[in-house]
């Protein structure tokens, strides 16, 4: 089976462990040890460590059509928000009658507006499998006829780079009209439970921080399969030369195609388990800026790596939340900084630091990954590992 | 229109009705049959009125002053093109012009190019495993498992083109001449009846074109090869018809001893008066 056939590398095993070891550690810290206790892991720590998870899932599916296929995609934000408020519906919907105004049906917001019914496209989404299934579908529909488009007409490079931005750019100024029905500038917030349980609870928090974990784990097996695959070599071949992998027979736009939509989708999971993290989700997520930035952590963990996002996402993500804490006019300068010195002096981003665990007998193994970027990961190499030392719980940032 | 004036011909298949890839009919002795084909761009006729039969088997080297059409006579057989008028047939069954670049591939045309484009991040084994002719949609393409026949195929073709020894080495590493013959070996995996090649002997040393013309000949027989060069020493060691082009169009035909006495080639090659 091709989806499995990941399971059997050693990086990705590597990957998977620390993965599972840090979640564990989390948990453990977190749930055994008494709150004042100075490795006590906090809820607060909890949710952000999920939220750093979730950029990281966002990073790894960046990653695949970035680093991959080389489709620099400077929207993928988009993706990501159209997931979160395909949960953020189902989560407005769970309010029921708690909400201010104390409507059975109608959202606050709703009510507010004066409307008097619920607009067509908000039902179902009382439903959790409703919403699951338009988590994935709202993303990978916009992709699915998007990229069929783009790259029908062969639009690829600079190009598309700019129409992703224009994209998402557009998405934002329609979520931001009220009329839209999405809550406008405000949003989706003000949430109250998840599947019955209440999003108030440190358990909850905990659980939605374990499953963003083991979406991680599966959003990273999938693309390693898909990156470890013929197709992924095939990938590999329409980033490098485009016009030679159409003469060999394949259908280069639909293999893209093929790989964006997956990674919307991973974008808008990740989206989904984001947006009950932090509970609320507005158009700023749509913002321009914050696709550039995901684009800015890949590059800094190491493009074509898939672990160097993750890396970098959250590298960056706590490198933000210390910054903005001791000094929040300094990040976005220090965010460019870190930017200019890694494309300097580490071209191969963080990923490109950590030591090769072993070099692959490519070729004799029919699943051996593509040549060049197979090192294992090691998290002792990390350089950020030195820098916090205020509790094991940040080991996970290295994760 | 056409469909319905098809529809009139009672006396013969249809042509909707014979599937698009069908096997190459080569009953009737040539592999490529070109009929007065004419390209313009904006204005410049790039290829004039030309007409052109390859029969199966066939090793052809084409040569001609630059501007004389090689290039673009290979793309528009490969399907890069689209000419104005004429008409281009692959076997007696194929209209090459009806049909888009990955058709054209699948169907058994491959081709090298003048610049060597090998996949530099890929293997070398990667690189001819993309070429292998296989069921290249997206689907299959993620669930292929490689079998030991494929590698077999794999390593015949590494054999072939001298190239086993380095086989699990990034393609990027290969000097010039070996990527030539990468891209030959890439080719040859999918199982080609007709190969274009594009100026294989640019930019080589004297023993790497002995050992490409060595290919090539030992190539012929089993496929159809279509050589364009320059090199006219190259193109004296291994050609047995040779075809010269001049200003879009078919200028001598024949051996290279009778085209290199053609007065009028003589005349192309060596300006005026000469």
């Amino acid at each position: 089976m091709w989806l499995t056939r990941p399971l059997s590398e050693r990086s990705t095993q590597l990957f998977l462990g620390i993965l599972f070891i840090a979640m564990l550690l989390v948990t453990v810290l977190h749930v055994a040890l008494p709150e004042g206790h100075a490795l006590h892991v906090s809820a607060y720590t909890v949710t952000l460590l999920g939220k750093y998870l979730c950029y990281a899932l966002l990073a790894v599916a960046v990653d695949l059509v970035w680093g991959y296929l080389g489709i620099l995609s400077l929207g993928h934000g988009a993706f990501f928000a159209l997931g979160g408020y395909a949960m953020g519906m189902y989560l407005m919907r769970q309010i029921g009658d708690r909400g201010v105004y104390g409507d059975p049906l109608l959202p606050d917001f709703m009510v507010f507006l004066n409307w008097d019914a619920l607009p067509w496209y908000w039902q179902g989404f009382d439903m959790a499998w409703f919403a699951v299934i338009m988590v994935l579908l709202a993303p990978g529909l916009l992709a699915l006829v998007f990229g069929f488009l783009a790259f029908r007409s062969r639009v690829t490079g600079v190009y598309l780079s700019i129409i992703t931005q224009a994209l998402t750019f557009a998405l934002m100024l329609a979520f931001f009209r009220n009329e839209m029905g999405f809550g406008g500038n405000n949003g989706l917030t003000d949430f109250k439970d998840i599947l019955g349980f209440n999003l108030r609870t440190d358990a909850t928090r905990l659980g939605l921080f374990l499953a963003t974990g083991v979406a991680l784990a599966v959003g990273y097996i999938v693309c390693r399969a898909i990156v470890a695959s013929k197709l992924g070599r095939v990938s590999i071949a329409c980033r490098d030369a485009e016009a030679r992998t159409r003469f060999l027979g394949y259908r280069v736009e639909r293999v893209q195609l093929f790989v964006f939509v997956v990674s919307a989708m991973l974008a808008g999971v990740a989206g989904a388990l984001y947006v009950p993290q932090v509970g609320i989700i507005n158009p700023s997520e749509f913002s321009p800026l914050f696709s550039i930035e995901i684009v800015v952590w890949v590059a800094l963990g190491g493009r074509a790596t898939l672990y160097g996002a993750v890396i970098g996402a959250v590298l960056v993500n706590y490198a933000k939340t210390v910054f903005t804490g001791i000094m929040p006019d300094a990040w976005l300068f220090a965010l460019g900084a870190l930017f200019v010195l890694v494309t300097v002096f580490l071209p191969k981003g963080i990923a490109g630091l950590l030591p090769s665990l072993r070099r692959p007998k490519v070729g004799d193994d029919p699943a051996a990954p593509g040549p060049g970027h197979d090192p294992g990961y090691d998290p002792d190499h990390d350089p950020d590992q030195a820098a916090d030392a205020q509790s094991p719980a940040n080991r996970e940032a290295t994760v | 229109m056409s469909f319905i004036s098809e529809l009139s011909h009672r006396d013969r298949v249809f042509d909707f009705l014979t599937p698009t890839l069908s096997p190459v009919d080569v009953r009737h002795g040539p592999i490529l049959y070109m009929d007065g084909v004419t390209v313009t761009f904006d204005g410049f006729r790039a290829i004039n009125d030309l007409s052109l039969t390859i029969d199966d088997g066939e090793l052809r080297c084409i040569i001609g002053p630059n501007g004389a059409g090689k290039t673009t006579m290979m793309d528009i057989i490969t399907g890069k093109t689209r000419p104005d008028t004429g008409s281009v047939w692959f076997g007696s069954r194929h209209n090459l012009l009806t049909k888009s670049e990955p058709d054209i591939a699948s169907l058994g045309i491959g081709r090298k190019f003048q610049k060597p484009t090998v996949f530099e991040a890929l293997s070398i084994f990667e690189n001819l495993e993309l070429a292998m002719s296989a069921d290249k949609r997206v689907f299959p393409s993620l669930t292929a498992r490689m079998t030991g026949e494929t590698i077999d195929r794999i390593e015949e073709v590494l054999t072939t083109v001298g190239l086993t020894r380095l086989r699990h080495r990034a393609a990027g590493i290969l000097s010039h001449g070996q990527k030539q013959w990468l891209e030959i070996g890439m080719l040859l995996m999918q199982k080609p009846r007709l190969l274009l090649v594009d100026e294989p002997v640019a930019g080589m040393t004297e023993q790497e074109m002995e050992r490409t013309a060595e290919l090539l000949t030992s190539l012929a027989g089993k496929q159809s090869v279509v050589v364009v060069e320059h090199d006219m020493g190259f193109v004296r060691s291994i050609a047995r018809t040779v075809t010269v082009l001049h200003q879009g169009s078919v200028l001598a035909e024949g051996t290279m001893d009778q085209v290199s006495n053609d007065p009028k080639v003589i005349e192309v090659y060596l300006g005026e008066g000469a």
